[in-house]
């Protein structure tokens, strides 16, 4: 058995060494976990305090202060002593030339803690959830994936133009939700409409700003599934890619300047981590030294792109430490594992104000958008497959069952509440009326200048003069 | 679609402005009402050292509340025109920093974000000692990705901050359209007004010594189509401060249009504190026979002309528009009907500029009172090229501007 641990040991140390960049080896350290199991489901404003911080980090953190080796220095322990003094500080040198592979032999692991049957994984590392959380979090992740359903058909009958799921996707957006305090400022990408769901919006709110109706926040003036909003801390969604990242490290920065309590959390998919603005934002967060949490859903697909055709990478984690970002990647299906790397990532960029990356693999179950038909490009036999055996609310609900949280009976009880209380408000987004033409012309500014009052004054006479050409109900 | 309206007849019927007759405004120094003269030295703008000028400028209002209506502000100027006999001289970089920081004093919320504007001062010495007076944070050294320090000023403008963005020169914002045309722009509208983002983004601009073509760019002409950003240019030190200020207090995004050369301009501005209206143009010399609207360095190209002009004989309304959007047609209106011939002066390329749309806004405005087709004299559809003489021949020299107004004036 020592024998077994001796050479086992040299393996780790050569593998380290033939590593070509360094792997962030989750270990599991005994002593900590009597106290992980005996906290209790802490409220958010105990939460936040120091010293319940210590107590629930995380191995990953502490393994990140070893030294990170990068192979260069294979066989010269003297060499590693001689350095040179360059702008950026001092580095060692080796007469041997060896260039950085491209990739590791070995892919960066991906933290779980559920396996696929609903069960939790054995000496697992993770943050407790207790029942009323547990229950809620389920409660929201089926509703979501009611919510996108009947939506869905919606376009598809005509009622709404345009209408995009997050089939899949639910336990990165609820538990993700979860983990954060409502202080925390959400700059979404558009597939993160479950964020919004726990904290508050209600499915009427959703349904108006679907429908462009007098009633959405937004007042009409962007597509549908564009939420925003100031009361819940969730930025208006903004079309192009990427944008909200260097804004997330803005949010960060404003947060540090005064001093809050709170910290910016920003979403990107596996496609928009091409855009410039990824390498910006995360690069800004690093050097402003910004409390964001990047949370990046990989989900393999980007429209018809397939993540082989989007980086070369292995995948994003990895680009974290190029930005000196601490990373992790998790099981984006496993909603304990997004809870716990949630609630961890968010307490240390709060608490040592630095950014952090999550990649949360998972699956693009649904089309992209309703725009698109991804039996296109992907085997439907691959989308059943993860739809079926890889879905993330029926994993997490064997859990909650298991537990004796939640039966047959509350499962179709909820379903059916949530759906007729979807259909209502749907129908009565529809009949509610649209914005009057002066919202045209409103918050531009925040002022209306001189040509903007001669624009409105301009169209309403036209309006007024032919009223038979534009659709009833269209007023001024 | 919509017709705009003949909207300056309906603001001409408001305005108190209608009192103060431009027939009264006979010699351009010598007038007791709306304006006061000043003399300063323009240093090196134009390469020939010591010219004065006299030139006339308007005084803003000076209390706190902005008006944003051009006309409002015409009102009080007669009784602000005996302030400060006393006064303090500077350069005009100098006055944009202590604008700033005047407002950084003011609103703990102003914050600076930039490459260089740390430590370093600034490029061309705007941030000079503000690092050092508020620390590194509200005064941030960005790493070099224009597209994403705008964006993070974006984020935290809806965040309650007033970040002031400085572009080292105003070329390298192209980098930042996506930035400011979808975002900055449109976040307040489309969030139904729920966020708003206070900016103000500035650096230098237009044709300077030699620079080249990707760092002789107007950025002008590339956003003024953006909906829900303000565009202001400054010119002397007076309205640099001015419009500084009044963009930071501003609840809508701004850009302010520095212009390299004019960086070292000197003129002794007040000592109290003030603000110049920011969608107000500027009177720099009244006239009878003809409108000439200009801003920034070409303000100086012409009153170099009108020198010439006037001893010719002819007598030339100057305007420095200042705002370059929305235009201040009031102020440009009144000109228009009082002389009927306009002539206007810009850096911009003849495609697209800022001269074409304002072409464009006052025939569609003003054209019943016009005796000539509007002129525009703008540098060609050429990048601006490096040899010093090919330079000098794109952008528009005073005697081009006096050949234009003889025309004019037939």
């Amino acid at each position: 058995m020592a024998i077994w641990f001796a050479r086992s040991r040299n393996l780790v140390s050569s593998l380290r060494h033939n590593l070509c960049t360094s792997t962030i080896l989750i270990k599991r350290d005994y002593s900590h976990r009597p106290v992980l199991t005996t906290s209790h489901q802490l409220p958010s404003t105990v939460f936040s305090s120091p010293f319940v911080a210590s107590l629930l980090r995380h191995e990953s953190t502490a393994v990140e202060k070893q030294p990170d080796e990068l192979v260069l220095h294979s066989d010269d322990q003297e060499e590693a002593l001689q350095e040179l003094d360059f702008p950026g500080g001092k580095v060692g040198y080796t007469s041997e030339m060896k260039f950085i592979p491209e990739s590791s032999s070995r892919r960066v692991p991906c933290y779980r803690v559920l396996d696929e049957d609903g069960r939790i994984i054995p000496d697992n590392d993770f943050v407790p959830v207790k029942e009323k959380l547990a229950v809620r979090m389920y409660e929201q992740m089926a509703t979501l994936q009611v919510m996108d359903h009947i939506f869905y058909e919606a376009q598809r009958q005509g009622r709404i133009s345009f209408y995009l799921t997050s089939v899949g996707e639910e336990a990165i957006n609820i538990a993700s939700a979860a983990a954060l305090s409502p202080d925390d400022i959400v700059l979404p990408q558009y597939r993160e409409p479950g964020v919004l769901l726990w904290r508050g919006f209600t499915l009427e709110e959703f349904a108006n700003q679907c429908f462009g109706n007098k009633a959405d926040y937004g007042k009409g003036r962007q597509m549908p599934i564009h939420y925003g909003s100031n009361r819940l801390n969730y930025f208006t969604i903004s079309s192009p890619i990427a944008t909200q990242l260097p804004q997330a490290a803005g949010v960060g920065y404003s947060l540090k300047m005064e001093k809050k309590n709170a910290c910016a959390v920003t979403f990107i998919g596996d496609g928009g981590t091409s855009e410039g603005d990824f390498h910006a934002g995360l690069n800004f967060a690093a050097v402003m030294e910004a409390p964001v949490v990047f949370i990046c859903r990989n989900n393999g697909w980007a429209i018809s792109t397939h993540i082989s055709e989007q980086f070369r990478s292995d995948g994003i984690v990895v680009k974290g430490q190029a930005y000196g970002i601490r990373s992790i990647r998790v099981d984006g299906n496993d909603a304990l594992a997004v809870y716990s790397a949630v609630r961890s990532a968010r307490e240390m960029a709060v608490t040592e104000q630095r950014p952090v990356l999550i990649e949360a693999m998972t699956y693009r179950v649904g089309h992209h958008s309703t725009s698109d038909d991804s039996t296109k490009y992907r085997a439907a036999d691959e989308i059943q497959y993860w739809k079926m055996s890889r879905n993330p609310v029926n994993r997490f609900r064997k859990w909650v069952e298991d537990n004796g949280w939640w039966s047959e009976e509350d499962e179709s009880k909820l379903r059916s509440n949530a759906r007729k209380q979807l259909l209502q408000a749907i129908q009565a987004a529809e009949k509610w009326e649209k914005q009057p033409l002066t919202e045209l012309f409103n918050d531009v500014y925040d002022v209306k200048p001189k040509n903007l009052e001669e624009q409105e004054l301009g169209l309403k006479e036209l309006v007024e003069k032919q009223p038979q050409e534009y659709p009833p109900g269209f007023h001024v | 679609m919509s017709a705009i309206l003949q909207g300056a007849g309906a603001a001409t019927a408001l305005s108190p402005f209608n009192s103060i007759d431009s027939n009264k405004l006979v010699a351009p120094s010598r007038s007791s009402l709306s304006v006061r003269s000043k003399r300063y030295i323009v240093a090196g703008s134009d390469g020939t050292n010591n010219k004065t000028f006299a030139s006339s400028s308007l005084i803003a209002r000076r209390s706190d509340p902005l008006i944003p209506n051009a006309v409002a502000t015409k009102a009080d100027t007669a009784a602000s025109s005996t302030s400060s006999k006393s006064g303090h001289e500077l350069l005009l970089f100098e006055a944009l920093q202590e604008g700033l920081e005047e407002e950084m004093d003011r609103d703990p919320h102003v914050c600076v974000m930039g490459e260089d504007v740390g430590h370093y001062g600034g490029s061309y010495k705007v941030t000079k000692g503000l690092a050092d007076k508020f620390g590194d944070l509200r005064v941030l050294d960005t790493p070099i990705c224009e597209n994403a320090f705008t964006g993070m000023g974006i984020g935290a403008a809806m965040t309650g901050l007033r970040p002031v963005i400085e572009g080292m020169n105003m070329g390298f914002l192209l980098l930042a359209f996506n930035q400011i045309s979808n975002n900055c722009g449109m976040l307040h509208y489309t969030s139904g007004g729920q966020f708003t983002i206070p900016v103000v983004i500035r650096g230098p601009g237009g044709v300077g010594r030699q620079l080249g073509a990707e760092h002789s760019q107007r950025l002008e002409s590339y956003f003024q189509s953006i909906p829900g950003i303000q565009m202001v240019a400054c010119s002397t030190p007076y309205n640099a401060k001015g419009l500084m200020k009044a963009a930071i207090r501003s609840e809508n995004p701004v850009i302010l249009f520095e212009h390299v050369l004019l960086y070292n301009l000197k003129e002794s501005i007040p000592d109290e504190d003030y603000i110049c209206n920011l969608e107000e143009a500027e009177m720099v010399r009244p006239g009878e026979h003809i409108t000439i609207l200009t801003y920034s360095r070409m303000r100086y190209h012409v009153m170099q002309a009108a020198k010439t002009l006037v001893n010719k004989g002819y007598d030339p309304e100057v305007i420095d528009i200042r705002s370059l959007k929305p235009f201040d047609l009031h102020t440009i209106g009144n000109s228009v009907k009082k002389t009927h011939r306009v002539l206007i002066v810009e850096e911009c390329m003849r495609t697209g500029g800022i001269g074409a749309s304002l072409t464009a806004a006052i025939n569609e405005n003003f054209h019943d009172y016009l005796d000539a087709p509007v002129m525009c004299l703008s540098s060609q559809d050429v990048p601006t090229p490096y040899a010093g003489t090919l330079e000098e021949w794109t952008v528009v020299q005073p005697a081009q501007i006096v050949t234009a107004v003889e025309q004019l004036c037939q």
